[in-house]
């Protein structure tokens, strides 16, 4: 068993209000990812459950018992440190035995149960070196192994891949999903990169000024953001977003554009709306009717795509094309919108329009 | 990576890129240096040479005129007589003893108190912090000679007049704000994220605190307890008004009691004077590598 629920978590530092009403339910054996820009709360909502921050006002509950008050060591959680956090006097050896010496352990025990993760983490001849001995993806690896060397009722991570070099971290993301998958263990686990939180997560929870946006499977996240600033922060390119309001059949685009109106929008005519347009919704070739007019602002490559920003009044598309596309800035031309996949927004609240009849 | 031993060392000559010139300049500056902290060694250090001297000269060349600096007569007899005196110890060796009793107990009383209070005021979160801190840190504000007459009015109610508790307990007093205030820094470089692993490894605060941190924290404790050894070592102002028993004394006013009468015993009171400050050397010397550590502490790493 290993569920985490985290209830109406609040905590202030001072004037900042770092958590504002924090709810997460983590269901056992998923990899929850809790996603957000610097200074979401991520790292303090993963300290309030591993006990290490004292809230102002929640619960949280473990394995449906509260928990609320209790000590870390009490809570039975293994946490990994966005700077791993190494004892800096003890050998990777005494590192990863940490949490089995506090629990007196035989040392038979200890010496198999650290022989075992360190075979599984490919850190073997590493075990009798000071963490200042170690590179950045060896620690990460020791902070992992100190983990994972016993099964507590869930895992908490802070950033762990944040540290590492990008070819590290993508092939660490690999072992992660691999080693969650083999354990079977819950895994609470805080990024800001969205990568990580589409490629890696069960479930992802949004988290913005210490307020969670949205919770749900990454597609859903991806598909269907709950808010104006979900579909902006998650998507790379990030989602263009043009101001326009609703008239008859038609949507009317602030800078003067016409577009015909998805069926499933209820808006009412002229309430300001937010159009929200992914770059691969768009195209700049001609595939259909519905298109925007505009001029080639700048090309992007990417190698595998070029990303084409294309000026649209005062506002900038950003088109996903092929790599071998072409243009002069200022060029006229015309976007395919993918109207099917556009999202709507309500200009003044932010939030996604109704699209029960998509 | 690997890197093959042909790649590591490098045959070529890499390793002088500076030009003669700079070079020539630099060593006629440090000739000049060189005379001029010699002229400053011997003017700074001439005292405490005359001190030693003194001190194992005879008696007859101590008082001779003009003063002999080489061709004097070398004895240990003034040693002799800062320990022993006709049938027994002398009042001075017990004032001795006195010091290091006080010194030492005043130094770990404050130790024992100052770091676990540095450590937290450095890792939670205490109301009106700063306020509290500067609290602390006033109490150093005033010189011991402003302070010592309530102090003394305070004892005499107490009885803690020429006690040794006495000067223990004021020198813990003057010890622990420093103590505080220098161990914080200290503590304030260890991350805390060290404790927060080790609670959620299992451990309890205390146990995070006395098994990750403190052995971060000797450098500093050593630092920190050698400064306040050399206060409570060296200090006069309390010890001359508070006790006045030889019983009860400290090696600082002894010391100074010998000069004054009719004649003085220069010899002996260079010969105390050296041994005063003997230990405060050694010690010194002993952890010269934390104190170092201690003050660049936080310096190198992060």
């Amino acid at each position: 068993m290993g569920t985490v629920a985290a209830h109406g978590l609040c905590k202030s530092f001072g004037k900042v209000q770092a958590l504002d009403g924090v709810t997460l339910d983590v269901p056992d054996g998923s990899f929850f990812v809790v996603l957000g820009p610097s200074g979401a709360g991520k790292t303090t909502t993963l300290r309030a459950i591993a006990g290490l921050e004292k809230l102002d006002a929640g619960s949280v509950h473990l394995d449906g018992r509260d928990a609320t008050g209790d000590a870390p060591a009490a809570r039975d959680l293994a946490m990994v440190f966005q700077n791993y956090a190494l004892y800096p006097r003890h050998t990777a050896y005494e590192n990863i035995a940490s949490p089995l010496r506090a629990r007196r352990r035989s040392s038979s025990e200890i010496a198999a149960a650290v022989e075992q993760m360190s075979s599984l983490l490919h850190i073997e001849r590493l075990l009798q070196r000071r963490p200042a001995q170690l590179s950045g993806g060896e620690m990460q690896r020791v902070a992992l192994a100190r983990a994972l060397v016993r099964r507590p009722r869930a895992f908490l991570m802070d950033e762990p891949l944040t540290n590492l070099d990008l070819k590290l971290r993508v092939e660490m993301r690999t072992e992660l999903t691999r080693i969650h998958r083999s354990l079977g263990a819950t895994f609470v686990y805080v990024t800001n990169d969205q990568v990580e939180a589409l490629s890696m997560a069960d479930q992802v929870a949004v988290l913005k000024e210490g307020k969670v946006q949205q919770v749900g499977t990454p597609a859903e996240v991806y598909e269907r953001p709950a808010n104006q600033w979900v579909a902006g922060f998650v998507g790379s390119p990030p989602i263009s977003l043009l101001a326009c309001h609703a008239e008859g059949d038609r949507l009317v685009g602030a800078e003067g554009w016409t577009l015909p109106r998805p069926r499933w929008t209820t808006a009412e005519d002229g309430r300001p709306l937010l159009l929200g347009l992914r770059a691969e919704d768009l195209s700049v070739e001609q595939r259909g009717d519905a298109s925007l007019s505009g001029e080639l602002y700048g090309l992007e490559p990417l190698g595998d795509r070029t990303v084409v920003d294309v000026r649209v009044g005062t506002e900038i598309l950003k088109v996903k094309a092929r790599p071998t596309v072409t243009g002069t800035p200022g060029e006229r031309l015309l976007v395919t919108v993918d109207l099917d996949r556009a999202h709507l927004f309500d200009a003044g609240t932010g939030l996604a329009l109704s699209e029960a009849g998509r | 990576m690997a890197v093959s031993v042909d790649e590591a060392v490098s045959t070529g000559p890499v390793r002088d890129h500076t030009s003669p010139a700079r070079r020539f300049g630099g060593r006629g500056r440090s000739v000049l240096e060189i005379a001029l902290l010699t002229v400053l060694a011997v003017v700074m250090l001439f005292p405490v040479l005359w001190m030693i001297e003194t001190s194992i000269k005879e008696n007859r060349d101590v008082y001779a005129i003009p003063a002999k600096f080489f061709d004097f007569t070398v004895t240990l007899d003034h040693f002799k007589d800062v320990f022993v005196a006709s049938g027994g110890r002398s009042s001075l060796s017990g004032s001795f003893l006195n010091s290091f009793v006080v010194a030492g107990v005043s130094t770990v009383l404050a130790t024992v108190l100052g770091v676990p209070a540095a450590w937290a005021y450095s890792r939670f979160a205490v109301k009106a912090k700063k306020d509290q801190l500067f609290f602390i840190l006033s109490t150093r504000f005033m010189p011991p000679v402003v302070v010592v007459i309530p102090i003394f009015l305070m004892y005499r109610q107490f009885g803690l007049i020429d006690t040794k508790l006495g000067l223990i307990l004021i020198y813990t007093a003057f010890n622990v704000p420093f103590t505080i205030w220098m161990m914080k820094g200290f503590v304030d470089e260890v991350p805390a994220e060290y404790e927060d692993a080790a609670m959620l490894d299992g451990y309890t605060r205390l146990q995070a605190f006395w098994r990750f941190t403190l052995p971060l924290l000797l450098p500093g404790i050593a630092a920190t307890a050698v400064f306040a050894l050399i206060f409570s070592w060296n200090e006069f102002v309390f010890a001359i008004f508070l006790t006045s028993s030889d019983d009860v004394r400290t090696a600082p006013p002894a010391i100074a009691g010998l000069i004054g009468g009719t004649t003085v015993d220069w010899g002996l009171v260079a010969a105390a004077s050296v041994v005063f400050a003997l230990p405060v050397l050694v010690f010194a010397y002993l952890v010269r590598k934390h104190l170092v550590a201690g003050v660049t502490l936080g310096a190198v790493r992060r």
